[in-house]
Parts: C-alpha cells; structure tokens; sequence
C-alpha cells in the first residue's frame, strides 16, 4: 500500500519541491484557501485526526480554541522530539518536508496564524537542514510569505533549534524556549490556545500530525475515517526498535496489532535468533511497560487501556527474554532524572532519588527497604507533578515492578541471573 | 451580577472577590494551606506543589447547564482525579475545597519530605532557624521521618556571594524562585535567575556587580527557608533573641516602615544593638518592602565615632565636659542676642525636635531667622492645601486614573515611590514624565517629554495651559496629549522633584502642579481621596519641617509671619558680614555641604549631631544627640502621613534627645519646664498646629488589619516582614479637602540656560551621606562620581568613557568619571553622585585623562 505520510518511501526526492509538486504538493493548500478557515477546521474535526505527539487530544477541536477574531496567532510545529525510541518526525522532516509545512500552512490559515514556528530538536542537523532548504524553496515559489498562492492569506515559517532539552517537547516549555526563557513548562491554564507564545494564541501540534493534514483536506474527512477504528482514525508511524529483527519506521493503519507488528515480515520479522518475547514499551521511556498478553491489543489509542499502558507517540520497544527489567528501568528513570527541568519538587527530587536507589538496587546493594521506598517515592510522584514528565517517570518502574517482582526480589537478595543484560 | 463568588472549603462557605486564588480564599477564613513557592505578591507558578488540595466543581447538565443534584437534592460534585495547587487555581461558584483529607494529608507530607530529603538540616547554625517557613510547614505537616539514605544526598555549595550584600547557601535553596520572581515582576530588576535543570537547578546572578538591586534585601524576607541571607546579619544571631522594635525610615520622604531586630550583646558590651533592619507592613505607604539603604543604613547607629559626652571648646581645643556646663555655656551666651542670633536645622530630626527649635530660637533667643540648614526643594505651603489628600493610597491607582512626574528620578530619589508609581502604571495607569533626561520610570510611562535643562518651568507651564484648553488644538502636539490624559483622568496625583532646578523654579513647579490640580474648577483633582501633589523631599522629615514652621516666614501650621526672617542664604552671607554674630545648628553641616566656607565672623556656634561633622569641628559648643533609633518621636512624610517611631537601642554615651536639649537650654531661657517625654511635646504640637489636632501618640499606634496577612505566625505565606502592631500614621488633610482652594500665584522665576552644554546634578540612592558612609557593606555600592555625556559632547569634548575629569560646579573643581550616555539629550549632561547643587551650570571640564 502506498504511504501517506512516509511519501518519500514510494516517491524519490518528493523532498524536492518540484517533485512534491508533481505529485499532488500543496493541492491541498491550494483547496484549502478555496473554503472559509472554519470549513478547514470541520473537516479537520470531521476526520477524527488526533495528536501524534503522545496525548492524542483531538487536533480540529484544538484548532476551534483559538479565540475568534484574535489578532496576533502562531502555529508551532512541535519538532523537539527527544522521547527515548522515537524517531519518526526526524524522517518526515529529513526526507518530506513539504507535507509537513502545507500541513502547518492549512493549520495557520484555519487558525488565522500569520507565523509558524518550527521548534526542532537541537541534534536535528540532517533533517533541520532538510526541512530549511524546504522552507526557502517554499519562500521562492511564494508558498511562504506574502498572498500566498497569489491569495490573501500570507504566513512566514521560522525554523528553530531547540537546545537539547527533553522538557521542551512540553508544549509549554517549549514556548517557554522559543521565547528564550529557561525551558521549563508553565501550569497550565492558561492553555496555549489561549495564552501561548507571548502571550498570544497558539496552536501547538507535533510534526506528524500535521503531516496528516494535507491528505485529509485533498481526500476528505470520510476517506481519512475509513482508516482505522472509530476512535483512533487514519495511519500512525510507529517506531519500532528493541530487540527486532528489521527496526525502523513504520507506517500503519490504526488497528494493526502489536503481535503482527512484531512478527509480520513487512514490519519488524520477528526476534532475532528466535529469542522468546519478554516485553515491550509500546510508548518509548514514558509509558508503562506490558507482557505477551498485550501483544494481540490493536495499535490505537485506546487499543492499550486494559493493560494499563498507552500508545503514545507510539514508540515500541521490544526486549526478549534475556533482558534485564531493573536495569531497564534504570535507564529510564537516569534519563527523566537527567531531563526533570527541576520546577516542581516531586519531579526534581523524586526523579533523583529513584534514580538513586535504582542504581544501587541494580548493582546488588539494595535491601528490600530500597525497594519498598523505591515504590514509595514513584507513589509520592504519581500525579503530583506540574507537568506529565513526572508521571512519564514513575511508569517504567511501577509496570517492572507490577509485572517482573521477581526480578527485583532476586536483586536485593543477590541472585539475579540476569544482571547486566539488556 | 455580583462579584462575590461563594465556594466551600471544609464544609464552611465563603464569599471572595470573583479571581481570588484557592489558597488566599481558605487564608481569608483562617485555614492556611501550607505554601512555599505561592506569595501573596506574586504571580502563582505553581511549583512546589506544597498547597495541593481537593478541589471539586459543580456537576451541570451538559444540554440545559443546569446543576445535577443528587438524590438529596445537594449539587453533585466531581473531584478530578488528581489533588490540585490551591495557588494557581481561581475560585469558582459552587467550588467544593478539602484541605482536611488524606490525600491531602499525604501529599503535604511527601512534599515536605522530598525537600527535605535534598536539604542540609543545618538549622542550628541557620539565619533562618526560628523564623522559618520550612520550619515550621515541617512541624505542621512532616512526618518527623524520612525512607531517604543520608548518606545518598547531594551536597553543594553553601557560602556563595550573589554580590557582597545577599549569600545564597545551595544546599538550603528549595527552588521555589520566589527571589527571582520578586525581582521581576516586582521591582524590574531581573538580576537573578535560574541556570541549569533538575536537582541541578540553582539561583545565579547576571549582573556585576552581583545581585545589582535596590531592592536585593526583600528576597531574604520571602525566602522561605535560609537560602539568601543578608551579609550584616548572617550568623549574627538567632531570630528568638532579637527584639522586633517599629521604626521610620529616616531617609525616605515616602515614610517607610521599618522593624529594627535588636539584641543585647556582650561584644557591644551589654548593650543592645539593631541587628538587622526588616520591613514593617503598611500597605499604604511601603506595603511589605524596603530598599537596601533603608535596610543596610542602620550600621551607623553603632559606629564608633558617635558623640558620646558635650564638648566645649577650651583653649582652642574641644574637650568633654558635662551637661550642665555646656546648656549652661549655650544659654548665656544666646540670651538676649535676639537678632543676631539665628539657626538652622536638617530635616531629619522628629516634628517634636524641630517644633522645640523654632519655639526655642523665635521665643527663647527671640529671632526670627531660622531655616532649613540644606533646603533643596519648596513647596510645603502648596502641598499643605492640594496636597495628596488624605486617606490616599498610591496602590489604589490603576486604570482611568494619572500620574505626573516632573524633575524627579524617583528610582534613585524615593525607590518606593518609584515602585508604586510603576505599579500603578502597570494596572493601567497614564504616566507622564517631565524630564532633563530618561530615568527608569520612563519604561512605564505612557507619555514622556523630555527638555532641556533649564527649561522644566516653562515645559510644566505649557503643560498646564494646554490642560486648561477645552477645545482640540488643530495639531495635538505630545504636551497636549499628555496634558488631556492628566485632565480627563479619574484621579490625578503629581509628583515633583528639584532635579536640576534652583529652589525658586521647585517653588514655581509646585504652584503650577497646584494649579494643574485646580483646573477642573468646580470638581478639582485636588481635596479628592488619590488625588494631589506630593514633593519628592530629601528626607522623611521635611515635610514635617515645613508643618513645624521650620521657615523664615512660616511659623508651626503655616501661619505666615508679620515679619519674615532670613532665610539660610541671607543666614550664610549674614555670618560672613559679621550680622549674625551666633548660630545655632542641629543636625545639618553646612560646612561639610560646601554651603558656609568657615565660621566667618561668628562668635558663637553651637551644634547638635550624631558626629563630629566639619561644621562641628568648628563649633564653640558640640552636643551630641541621640539618632532617631534611640527614642521616640514622629516623622511626617512626603504623603503628609504623621507616623511614630520608638526607641530600639540605648542611647549613646551621654547623648540626649534633640528636643529635650532645646528644651533645657530654653528652660533657662525662660520657656518653662523640659517635657518629660515626647509625646508631651506631640501634644504642643497639636495644639500649635491646626492640621495635627485630634492627633496624639495613642492615635498614631493605631492599626487595623491589613491584607496580604504578614506576621509571624505567617510567615510561610508572606514572609518574615513583620506585621503592623505600631500604628500606620495618620495622614493630615490638606487645605482643598475641606474648602475650595485659590489657584497659585505663579510668576515667571529667572532660569539660568547657559550656552554649551547644560549640566544637572543627578540623584542616586548611595550618594555618600553622614550616616550611609557608616553603613560598612554598602561601602562598595556608594555611588561613585560619574559625568553621564551624550556621544557626541563627548567627542566635542574630547572625553571618551572611563576617563577622569574635572568638573567645575560654583567655583568647586569636581572629579568624575566620564560616561557616555547615548539616551541623553545632545547638550545635556549629568553629574551623579556628587554633592547636591542646584539648578543649571555650563559644563566646564577642567583637564582630563
Ligand atoms: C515531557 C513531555 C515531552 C513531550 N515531548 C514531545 C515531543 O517531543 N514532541 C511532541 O510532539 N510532543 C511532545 N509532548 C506533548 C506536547 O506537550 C503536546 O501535547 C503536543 O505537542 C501536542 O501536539 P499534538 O496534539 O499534535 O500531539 C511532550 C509532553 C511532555 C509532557
Ligand atoms: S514534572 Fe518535572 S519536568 Fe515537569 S515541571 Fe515538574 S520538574 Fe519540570
Ligand atoms: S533562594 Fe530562597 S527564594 Fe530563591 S528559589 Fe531558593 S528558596 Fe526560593
Ligand atoms: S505549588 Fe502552590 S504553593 Fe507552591
């Protein structure tokens, strides 16, 4: 099946402009300017697409919160992402650029935004340099700029690096960083559709989101609604990595389950050396790990509920057998605790102590006191926090510990078979 | 539709003003959801998650929006699924609170245990021990253990100097950026922040000097725990043996209220010495703020050149003697001298110093040439009648209302005037500047005009008719703009300051802002609650000079005298023609201020201070004095606020009060017995002064609750400026409030506009001073000697930055280092921090490098 967002699978160098053009590039735009912005964001609505970028929230109803009539409004291409295992935006911005920023443009004329900005992980380089070229090849044909299309709808892109920073894929910290302030997230409300970026409205959506957008305009809300189940339409690029035979990026249609993305040979064939499943993050770092009894769970939001995880931004991680579930935890949480911007007290210290503890727990001097205080710190963390980092960090090691006690027991005995194996 | 929104916190309902925050809510109805990094002043973040509570919403039919009940008939509540900050959410109707809960109880306890967990627990050696937010939220709702293994925590840096005033100690810093908060969104000086994420985050300064803010000693008062500490006090003493005394700041013409900590110590010898100086609530006046100065300036109380015992000149020497000798020396040498006597006083003594000072020379010496010993400013007589009226309160403008500020830069003349001006201009208020040059202020004005030295009259005159034109001119120019802003404004009040202006045009300046007051004929601005004028007096008494009669032509309440006397400029030329053949001097040198060049033909000098001034090295007679933190008295500010002080140290050596010295020496001049105590000579004051009737001592120590709850048993909320139990003053009203006022007599005053460049002399804050020079850890932040020159001035006179300059002011050869200043008007320059001279001079640099 040919793709709809990994274009560039099946068309060579749609990166280029003229090609992307050739093939249908900014047809979408073109139809867009056509209807009223609020025609846009109904079929938008309409389409049933959803945030790519973890939480899934509804992207037309996003749209429909920016306050009417307002003056000064920003689109912000949320491009930071830093989430352990995930790696589709790069591809999109590296080698389909131009989807990315119709997308943008058909938001930014929806929304009445007369500025994009595009907020990219600071280690970006191929694939920022990519989506720059993108966006001045944009600027000569007059697709950015003034009267659009020889419309009256005019927008300027602006390409920015972040600084390394995980927090900043936050939507909030992430304005917070575009404004050049310390990159750590605000309570919210204010919600960014109505006090963004300097204070104005702002739509904030992930990068494959909008990637989305133009297919839907082009094709309708009905032809996007076909694909995959009532909650969780159209395709989604997952992340595949781990212990698999052919990692990479994938795109599927919602629905497929995690078992056929595993094993099917158009996916990821299988473990390598016929090694036996033992788990899998199916949302990178942040979300609770699941067993074998997950695998027939469909990829969809909802798909995950049962078995307490979520899909996220869909970035799966496989592990076999042989893994070891606390040294993997560890790794998690040395991460959050390394990218806690530090704001809120649960995250700062809780995030340091769990990472204390996990070290000591993984390098055999743990008690069991260490790990009843292990399960109590991510206890004290546990929807305390300011921002959802807080409770990204707690999953890894509260679903290990819920599915693999013994793992954790055989530690702070001194028996564990598996130290050190990841 | 009202604007009460009525919610419940633990079963009790209560009615708040619609955009009150949770947490201030449950504070109004005395249930204190603990809180660190929430301050009533700021803006909430959210941080610390300290204040977490339940939070439920009325549950409404989504189709009709009308409430769903439950079965017996109580609106249905839904709690979200997560506890929520009591600090960042806004009260709604219907809002059901529960602080009293399990999970809330929890969450309280894990909060305080992670901060912990990561903290030093130094508390025994602690500035902050006793008076500790920490503290005392641990006591509250700790669990008294932790799971965390000590020997697992971090350590970090603990003496780090944000700059030689402020300390940050790492280990107890719990980043809740109240700090960095305050120095942003309340004082504009963001000199602070955060550098660096997670447990790593730390409090950093941009500036260099570090910590570069008049204002840096209010971040240690909302710490909530020992992380900022200020370098006078920092292992100085536990806050349980200090003794919190209410005082006045001496310097600030806005009246700050102040809290002197003092401690009886066996390095002072048993005495009892201010150890650090605090803020003191009034929300009217300095609300729960002070700048550095005020804080910092107190060192000079113990310094060791204070005058300790009399001193009269023997054999061309002076030496101790005692008291009896010395009042005896001066009253027989003053009596019957009658006009040929005179004296002069500083604006820093109390109402009830300067009242005996007038009633002593006019009726004991019998002379009637007195004044001000360094006037700088005049006015007193407009402000008495359109005044800032009474019961006014700057932080009650906003939106609709104006403010005008002329020849003043408030930042550096009266820090708190500034703040509250800014703050009302940022809740919506006109601002319009009149001035030389930009100053800080200018970032929030609505409306600036600048001129050129020499010429603030004439732009204030034009500012006053173009307000007094109905009609549209046909080209609004920026003065009319300006001029109908202040007009159609709901309230005005009109600053003015002496920034390059000779006494005569400060004087002129006042009448026309009077008049500016009057034009609405019938409604004046003036007589009208927030509305009027208020002089930007040097110090904090001057204004209560000017009400004490402290005037050749004014006696006590500003009964004009039959016949004038001299006024300190004929007193100067006096003493050198040998006319004046005694002075009498208290609290002002006037040889040290470059105004009297020596005794001149004077046969007899007397004087009354603190130190040993140059116009004291002098004198035939010293009588050492007591400072203002040694008793009590009242000051009366720029507000015409009366406020009290009380005595908060021992005297020093012998020293006595000044009025009761005046008191004795009169008493041999036949004035009747010295009064025992102060507020007796307070109770002559009301009599004398019409104004002052109905007030005393008792009437003064009045206080009524103020909001945001300061104190000590909340301290976690606001910190630990002290809460208002002395009495926040009473403000006299002025003539326009009680009957329509005559508009001003204001005739043209000779201005000197010189050819070249035109040089002003600038306040700043640290200009060194008597009692500043004493405050050792401001030594570093004095204001050094600095020719601000616009670019190219500079280059005409071949002077570039950093270079070291003569300036020639009034015969004097004044060094200075030049500084270019590219915001400065092309021919208009600047010198600050030098010694006050008025009006507008050529500038003449003499030599440079
Ligand atoms: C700690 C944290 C990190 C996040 N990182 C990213 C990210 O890298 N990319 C992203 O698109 N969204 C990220 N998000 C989600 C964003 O806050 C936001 O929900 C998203 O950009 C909205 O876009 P969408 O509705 O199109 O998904 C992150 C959220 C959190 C709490
Ligand atoms: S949860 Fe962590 S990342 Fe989010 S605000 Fe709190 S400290 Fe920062
Ligand atoms: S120094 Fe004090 S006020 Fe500043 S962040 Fe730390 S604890 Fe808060
Ligand atoms: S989070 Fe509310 S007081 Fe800190």
């Amino acid at each position: 099946m040919a793709h709809i967002l990994l274009r560039h699978r099946d068309i060579e160098n749609i990166k280029k402009l003229d090609v992307y053009r050739q093939h249908g590039g900014y047809e979408a735009l073109k139809k867009a300017l056509t209807m009223t912005p609020a025609e846009v964001t109904n079929v938008v609505k309409a389409s049933g697409l959803r945030g790519r970028g973890g939480a899934g929230f509804p992207t037309g109803l996003k749209w429909t919160f920016i306050p009417k009539g307002a003056q000064e409004v920003y689109v912000t291409i949320n491009s930071d992402e830093s989430e352990m295992g995930t790696f589709k935006d790069r591809e999109l911005l590296e080698y389909n650029p131009h989807q990315v920023i119709e997308g943008a443009l058909i938001c930014a004329y929806a929304v009445g935004a007369k500025r994009i900005y595009n907020y990219m992980r600071g280690e970006f380089m191929d694939a920022g340099y990519a989506f720059e070229e993108a966006v001045q090849e944009c600027y000569a044909a007059g697709l950015l700029g003034e009267n659009i299309l020889g419309s009256d709808f005019s927008c300027d892109m602006a390409p920015y690096y972040g600084a390394g920073a995980y927090i900043c894929g936050e939507e909030t910290a992430l304005l917070n960083s575009l404004m050049g302030e310390l990159g750590q997230p605000w309570s919210k409300p204010p919600f960014p559709a109505i006090e963004g970026l300097y204070h104005k409205p702002t739509v904030v959506n992930n990068t494959e989101t909008l990637a989305n957008v133009p297919a839907i305009i082009s094709n309708g809300a009905d032809w996007y609604k076909s694909m995959g189940t009532e909650k969780s339409t159209g395709p989604k690029i997952v992340c595949l990595s781990g212990h698999v035979n052919k990692p990479g990026n994938y795109e599927v249609i919602m629905g497929l389950t995690y078992r056929e993305l595993i094993y099917d040979e158009q996916y990821g064939g299988g473990i390598p050396g016929g090694k036996k499943f033992k788990a899998m993050l199916p949302s990178g770092g942040s979300g609770p790990v699941v067993k074998e009894d997950a695998l027939d769970a469909p990829i969809t939001y909802e798909g995950l509920d049962k078995f307490g995880s979520v899909m996220g931004s869909a970035s799966v991680v496989i592990m076999d057998e042989t893994t070891d579930m606390v040294w993997m935890a560890m790794k998690c949480v040395h991460f959050f605790k390394h990218e806690s911007c530090g704001k809120c007290t649960p995250c700062r210290e809780g995030t340091y102590w769990m990472d204390q503890l996990l070290h000591k727990i993984y390098h055999g001097h743990g008690t069991a006191e260490d790990l009843r205080v292990l399960k109590s710190v991510a206890g004290q963390i546990g929807g305390r926090t300011l921002c959802a980092l807080g409770d990204f960090a707690i999953n890894p090691v509260l679903s290990t510990i819920r599915h693999f006690p013994e793992e954790y027991e055989a530690k702070v005995k001194g028996n564990s078979p598996l130290n050190g194996n990841r | 539709m009202s604007d009460l929104i009525t919610l419940t916190i633990d079963g009790t309902a209560v009615s708040v003003p619609k955009g009150t925050l949770v947490v201030d809510a449950a504070k109004k109805i005395g249930n204190d959801i603990p809180v660190f990094c929430y301050h009533p002043k700021l803006e909430p973040v959210g941080m610390c998650r300290m204040c977490l509570v339940e939070i439920g919403l009325p549950v409404r039919d989504r189709a009709t929006g009308e409430l769903v009940l439950n079965a017996d008939g109580t609106p249905q509540v839904n709690f979200g699924r997560t506890l929520q900050t009591g600090c960042t959410i806004v009260v709604s109707e219907g809002m059901v609170v529960r602080t009293n809960t399990q999970p809330v109880d929890e969450a309280r306890e894990s909060v305080i245990e992670f901060l912990l967990s990561s903290h030093p627990l130094d508390c025994p050696i602690c500035d902050k021990g006793g008076e500790c937010p920490l503290q005392n939220l641990t006591m509250a709702h700790g669990a008294g253990t932790t799971q965390m293994d000590y020997s697992l925590k971090l350590k970090m840096d603990k003496h780090v100097p944000l700059g030689e005033l402020i300390y940050l100690d790492r280990e107890r810093c719990i980043q809740c950026a109240r700090c960095i908060r305050f120095q942003e969104e309340i004082v504009d000086d963001p000199v602070i922040r955060f550098h660096n994420r997670g447990r790593s985050l730390e409090i950093v300064t941009l500036s260099d000097p570090g910590f570069d803010s008049y204002w840096s000693g209010n971040t240690t008062d909302i710490c909530p725990v020992g992380a900022l500490t200020t370098s006078d006090f920092r292992f100085g003493a536990r806050p349980w043996e200090l003794i919190p005394v209410a005082s006045i700041s001496v310097h600030s013409p806005a009246g700050a209220n102040l809290t002197f900590s003092t401690r009886r110590e066996a390095k002072s010898g048993g005495r009892s010495v201010i150890k650090r100086v605090l803020p003191r609530q009034n929300e009217n006046v300095n609300e729960i703020w002070i700048h550095d100065r005020d804080r910092f300036v107190h060192q000079f109380a113990d310094a060791p050149d204070r005058l300790q015992k009399p001193l009269i000149r023997k054999n061309g020497q002076l030496v101790e003697a005692g008291w009896e000798e010395a009042i005896e020396l001066v009253a027989h040498k003053l009596n019957g001298l009658g006009e040929k006597a005179a004296g002069l006083s500083g604006d820093r003594l109390s109402n009830e110093d300067l009242f005996l000072f007038q009633k002593f020379l006019r009726q004991g010496v019998k002379t009637p040439h007195l004044d001000l010993g360094n006037r700088t400013i005049m006015g007193g007589d407009v402000t008495a009648k359109v005044g800032i009226s009474s019961g006014s309160n700057l932080g009650e403008l906003g939106q609709g209302d104006a403010i005008v500020v002329v020849a003043s830069d408030l930042h550096e003349e009266e820090p708190i005037w500034w703040l509250r001006v800014k703050q009302a201009a940022q809740r919506g208020a006109t601002l319009v500047i009149l001035s030389a040059r930009p100053t800080r202020l200018d970032k929030f004005a609505s409306h600036t005009i600048y001129y050129r030295p020499g010429e603030a009259v004439a732009t204030t005159r034009q500012l006053l008719n173009a307000a007094k034109i109905a009609v549209e001119t046909a080209e609004p120019d920026p003065i009319k703009t300006a001029a109908d802003a202040l007009i159609n404004a709901q309230n005005l009040v009109a600053f003015y300051g002496a920034e390059g202006l000779t006494l005569a045009e400060t004087d002129t300046i006042a009448r026309l802002l009077g008049n500016l007051l009057l034009v609405k004929g019938e409604q004046p601005h003036a007589g009208r609650k927030n509305n009027g004028l208020i002089a930007v007096w040097p110090h904090n008494n001057t204004q209560g000079a000017w009400d004490m009669g402290i005037h050749p032509a004014f006696g006590p309440g500003y009964k004009a005298l039959d016949i004038p006397g001299k006024d300190a400029a004929a007193i100067y030329a006096g003493v050198q023609s040998g006319e004046i053949s005694a002075l009498y001097v208290a609290g002002t040198d006037p040889i040290g201020d470059g105004l009297l060049a020596d005794r001149g033909k004077l046969d007899f000098l007397v004087v009354q201070e603190l130190f040993l001034t140059e116009t004291a090295k002098l004198a035939d007679v010293v009588l050492p004095a007591q400072s203002w933190a040694e008793r009590d008295g009242t000051f009366t500010s720029g507000e015409r606020r009366v406020q009290r002080y009380y005595p908060a140290i021992p005297p020093v050596g012998e020293s006595r009060e000044d009025w009761r010295i005046l008191a004795q020496i009169g008493e041999k001049l036949g004035l009747g017995k010295t009064p025992f105590a102060a507020s007796l000579v307070f109770k002559e004051v009301a009599t004398a002064v019409p104004a002052y009737k109905g007030m005393d001592y008792r009437s003064l120590a009045r206080v009524e609750e103020q909001w945001p709850i300061i104190g000590r048993s909340d301290l976690y909320y606001g910190g630990t400026a002290y809460d208002n139990k002395h009495g926040l003053g009473q403000q006299w009203a002025a003539a326009a409030e009680a009957a329509a006022v005559e508009s001003f007599d204001t005739a043209d005053t000779p201005t000197n506009q010189p050819d070249g460049i035109r040089l002003i002399r600038a306040a700043a804050l640290f200009t060194p001073g008597t009692l500043i020079n004493h405050a050792e850890v401001l030594a570093e932040r004095l204001a050094k000697p600095t020719l601000w020159v616009n670019e190219a001035d500079a280059s005409h006179l071949q002077v570039a930055d950093g270079y070291v300059v003569n300036v020639a002011v009034n015969g004097r050869a004044v060094p200075a280092i030049v500084q270019m200043n590219g915001k400065l008007l092309k021919g208009t320059a600047v010198l600050r921090g030098v010694p006050y001279f008025p009006g507008v001079v050529q500038l003449e640099v003499i030599g440079n490098r």
